[in-house]
């Protein structure tokens, strides 16, 4: 109960402070490349503390579900920016999101429990509602690369889904 | 002449009426079901191609859930008439729609 206020807070900073380092300015094709890429390894890692922390069936499933996911969508941006010749290209937006989700996985690391399944599923559903807001508003728009595009709006589709997805769990929890 | 031919090749097409039941290609490519909706009968079966690199499902609430694994295929028999909508567990927001016709 102590936890719920901060962690909201903490949500809402998120949410408020990185569409900010975003819009800063256009993204380049390398730089979009590394944020796609790492909102991807962030899912995976809040997935694998979930699947090692909840007792929660439908939780470890979702869990499941994202690690699959993200796993193989991001072996698939791996295998394109080889193929294009692009080199991912670390960026502020990318050490923003790197450095709040460190942050989360420390505050999730301490719950248990029902605490933890409902912690971890409300940020689900806000950080894939994040990630679709920079996919739809900025990282699409921005990118040039024709296959890079074409990932990114798919990725989009994932995402969205996966937010569906998310809620549906969190729904389940109440 | 004529009709004493046409009975059996009627009774023949009849008796073989089972063999009608069609295979239904839905494919899924980048989170689409297409077609989105599909016509079928009693005893057709539906058959997924998934050309993702995605597990995906094709699930009816309360019905039929379909595994449909990355790069593969997955398929229903359809046993029950009426309309149904169906969708992917992992990714509600694809979507599909079946009018089974008894």
């Amino acid at each position: 109960m102590f936890m719920r206020p901060t962690a909201a807070l903490a949500a809402l900073f998120f949410v408020s402070t990185a569409p900010l380092a975003l819009a800063a300015e256009k993204p380049t094709d390398p730089q979009i490349a590394h944020i796609a890429y790492t909102a991807g390894a962030i899912d995976v890692e809040a997935a694998k503390l979930a699947i090692k922390k909840s007792k929660d069936k439908e939780v470890v499933d979702f869990a499941k579900d994202m690690e699959r996911d993200h796993e193989a969508v991001n072996k698939q941006a791996l295998d394109l920016v080889k193929k294009l010749k692009v080199t991912p290209e670390d960026n502020d937006t990318s050490k923003a999101l790197a450095k709040a989700a460190k942050e989360e996985r420390a505050k999730l690391a301490k719950l248990k429990g029902a605490a933890f399944d409902k912690a971890y599923i409300d940020n689900e559903v806000a950080y894939h509602k994040q990630v679709d807001s920079a996919l739809e508003t900025l990282l699409i728009p921005s990118a040039s690369n024709a296959e890079l595009k074409s990932l990114l709006e798919t990725g989009l589709k994932i995402f969205q889904g996966h937010e569906q997805h998310a809620e549906h769990v969190a729904g389940m929890l109440k | 002449m004529r009709p004493l031919l046409l009975a059996p090749a009627l009774a023949l097409a009849l008796g073989s009426s089972p063999a009608f039941a069609a295979t239904i290609e839905v494919t899924i490519d980048k989170l689409v079901f297409s077609p989105t909706n599909i016509q079928a009968k009693v005893g057709d079966t539906i058959e997924w191609t998934n050309k993702d690199i995605l597990a995906h499902t094709a699930t009816v609430k309360g019905g039929w859930d379909v595994m449909i694994p990355a790069t593969s295929k997955g398929k229903v028999t359809l046993k029950a008439a009426g309309a149904v909508e169906y969708f992917c567990r992992f990714h509600p927001n694809m979507k599909g729609h079946v009018e089974v016709a008894p």
